[in-house]
């Protein structure tokens, strides 16, 4: 069967092919032009997913992202005032701060002294360079295919490069601060490209914000390599104003023995769509992939997870949690994959939805596709609201209705947050949750 | 003290049990002089033809029931015989429908009151199963418990370093180690630690009416032992408990004033605490018939 051809029709899709021709004079000759041209060729080709495409079924775009923003121009003086302490939750740590507005790096406000062992570089300045090895490097992970991803490796426009030499360990976790600061709605792709060396070690914290009121676009993607023996600890907050568009994707190679951490925690935005792609390439590795999404008014948070275990002995552990207010609506899809002698898999799956309102919705989609024989695989999903034994458990002691509640909350939260293994973070998590609970009317 | 008062802070409720104290060692004093043995007795709940349903059935048929303050009550019954309604009603656990009658205690209307605002004003559940809460450490849960009571009363919360003080005063008494105060509440305990548990949280919050339901049930004899002797320290002139069990073993422990016969939803029999033992030879088919 051929592919259906489908002609671009959605007001979305014809500013994306506007926006598009209008930027490929500007890459002419470059060596990632024919990345780019590939990539939107493949996007091109479906258009904008929707309902009656399976990984899209509950985060229709072409009904939730009504048209394309321009994209975004640099940050005037203005724009980056107003992101200078951006950070969100993450904010107060001690940390190498990487500042990007409106998707460009702010050197003003960025850390990049050198450090042994660690390389970090703006994309946008690799691109114009035309850095081959680099180029190569990008996207060619888990993701490649993915529509969303697709569209950011056509427009990416700037975001970090960050190499740790084998065995290092950079002294403080760098911060990738992702502003917008405009306050005009605009459209935002960042790329990122995290390489690991073997036996290194990197703690990445990722945070985006920006204006209520403002429909900005964004959509931020990060390739990781992970080598042999390295450790990867990720933690991404999703504070984005209340009216934005976020799509992000993380596509991860995962080494042998190499130990993957990962938290989304979703507080922000309008229609957001967190993406994760994990593939273990070499066996013996761990992964613990986590999540924690808090959502109220009409918000959508949908995340997507793809788990690939294609070699064998390695560990998966993966717990999602999203709290719906209002006629919020929390989507999860999570697929494990087992290849073919990825023996000795242990893999577990848990999401969980805690709806506070009769008008939220929770979609729950897990899914095991096994083709080894000697594995371990699991996977558990529910929804429900607060537990009202446990609300008078606790009223009966002595605690008010509404902050029963509250710490019931917290503790279905917290079960996600403590897997992070920074404690400084955690602690950030569990405040940034109180405060959401705190603004609850 | 006047009936239908309520301490409002935290001194006059120490002041309220040591004047209750006073008053019965007067009544002792005078008894030793005069010879007049009469008892100094402030009612502290009283239950009149309560009637309850639940899901439509009747559960409680016209219960009857006063505690004095400074007694210990055991409530003896069958299963289904209304005890742990009863438990529930009192703390005000939703799902229960009261029909009829009324449950007055310091003077004030029980019913008309949210349970964190009874448990405010000193009634406290020892729960017969306790909830496990993943998530929530136990020394915050008590915290929590034990500063938004003294909130409600008016009264000041406690800074962390009274708090704990406080913790380890009783949580030492109970065999509950620092590693149990900071794992989730009830979350992984044994049957003996979670009962333990309950203790410590009536120990920490000093209610003034406990209600303890079927807190013997799953403990082994040590464990038992551990409890009611945690059970026991909080005896107090100014403090009632009711206990509610369907064995006489936990009575052995800790010894009540008087022990009643609940059966199909009545009080049916009050008496020493030699019932106690009467029941165990005898057991509950003569109330249950009675009853009927």
């Amino acid at each position: 069967m051929t592919a259906e051809i489908r002609p671009i029709k959605t007001a979305a899709e014809i500013g994306l092919a506007e926006a598009f021709a209008a930027l490929r004079p500007r890459l002419a000759g470059s060596a990632v032009a024919a990345r780019r041209e590939a990539a939107f060729r493949r996007f091109e080709a479906v258009g904008l997913p929707h309902r009656r495409v399976e990984d899209w079924k509950y985060t229709d775009l072409r009904v939730l992202m009504r048209d394309a923003k321009p994209l975004a121009a640099p940050p005037d003086a203005a724009a980056k005032a107003r992101s200078g302490a951006a950070g969100g939750v993450l904010a107060g740590l001690d940390v190498r701060r990487i500042v990007f507005v409106d998707g460009m790096l702010v050197p003003e406000f960025s850390d990049l002294a050198p450090e042994p062992g660690l390389r970090i570089s703006s994309l946008a300045a690799a691109l114009g360079r035309g850095d081959a090895a680099l180029i190569a490097r990008l996207g060619v992970g888990p993701a490649e295919g993915d529509v969303a991803y697709a569209l950011n490796t056509a427009f990416m426009g700037d975001g970090a490069v960050i190499e740790v030499a084998p065995a290092a360990h950079p002294a403080r976790p760098l911060h990738l601060v992702f502003a917008y600061g405009s306050d005009r709605a605009a459209a935002v792709y960042t790329r990122s490209l995290v390489v690991i060396g073997a036996g290194a070690g990197l703690i990445l914290f990722e945070s985006h914000d920006g204006p209520d009121g403002v429909d900005y676009q964004v959509n931020a993607a990060v390739d990781l390599v992970l080598g042999d023996r390295a450790a990867f600890d990720h933690v991404k907050v999703g504070a984005e104003g209340r009216d934005a568009l976020h799509l992000s994707t993380l596509s991860a190679t995962v080494g042998a023995d190499a130990r993957f951490a990962d938290m989304t925690f979703t507080t922000g935005g309008k229609v957001v769509r967190n993406q994760l792609y994990v593939r273990c390439d070499g066996t013996g590795s761990s992964l613990s992939i986590n999540g924690a999404s808090l959502l109220n008014g009409r918000q959508h948070a949908d995340t997507t997870m793809l788990v690939d275990h294609a070699a064998g002995h390695c560990r998966g552990r993966e717990v999602f949690k999203s709290v719906l207010d209002d006629a919020s609506r929390g989507v999860f899809q999570g697929k494990i994959i087992v290849r073919h002698g990825a023996q000795k898999t242990d893999a577990r799956m848990m999401s969980r939805a805690l709806l506070l309102s009769d008008e939220a919705e929770s979609d729950n989609k897990p899914e095991l596709e096994i083709f080894a024989d000697d594995v371990q695989c699991g996977h558990g999903a529910t929804s429900g609201a607060l537990d009202d034994n446990l609300k008078f458990y606790l009223m009966a002691r002595g605690i008010p209705e509404r902050e029963a509640e509250a710490l019931l909350i917290q503790s279905f939260v917290a079960e996600a947050i403590e897997e992070v293994g920074n404690e400084g973070v955690r602690d950030a998590l569990i405040e940034a949750t109180r405060a959401w609970l705190a603004a609850r009317p | 003290m006047a009936v239908g008062t309520r301490p409002v802070n935290r001194l006059s409720r120490a002041a309220e049990l040591k004047n209750a104290t006073c008053q019965t060692e007067a009544a002792h004093g005078a008894a030793g002089v005069d010879g007049d043995v009469r008892k100094t007795t402030v009612v502290l709940l009283e239950i009149k033809n309560l009637q309850v349903k639940v899901d439509d059935r009747e559960i409680l048929r016209g219960l009857d029931l006063t505690v004095n303050k400074g007694e210990v009550h055991a409530i003896m019954g069958p299963n289904g015989s209304g005890k742990s309604t009863l438990a529930h009603v009192l703390s005000g656990k939703p799902g229960y429908e009261v029909t009829g009658g009324s449950v007055t205690f310091e003077g004030a209307d029980l019913l008309a009151l949210s349970p964190d605002q009874r448990a405010a004003r000193g009634i406290f559940l020892a729960f017969q199963y306790p909830l496990e809460i993943p998530g929530v450490a136990t020394m915050t849960f008590l915290r929590t418990a034990l500063n938004a009571q003294r909130k409600t009363r008016g009264e000041k919360e406690l800074s962390t370093p009274e708090f704990l003080k406080r913790v380890r005063e009783v949580s030492g008494k109970l065999s509950i180690n620092q590693d149990m105060l900071r794992r989730p509440v009830n979350v992984g305990f044994s049957g003996g630690e979670k009962k333990r548990n309950e203790i410590l949280q009536m120990a920490l919050l000093e209610p003034i009416l406990a209600v303890l339901d079927e807190t013997d049930s799953g403990l082994d004899i040590d464990a038992l032992k551990v409890v009611a002797e945690g059970v026991n320290r909080l005896r107090s002139p100014g403090r009632a408990m009711i206990v509610i069990t369907h064995y006489q073993r936990l009575l052995d422990y800790i010894v009540p004033d008087i022990v009643h016969v609940l059966s199909k939803g009545r009080i049916v029999r009050t008496g020493g605490k030699e019932l106690a033992h009467e029941l165990e030879a005898n057991g509950y088919a003569q109330y249950q018939d009675e009853a009927a």
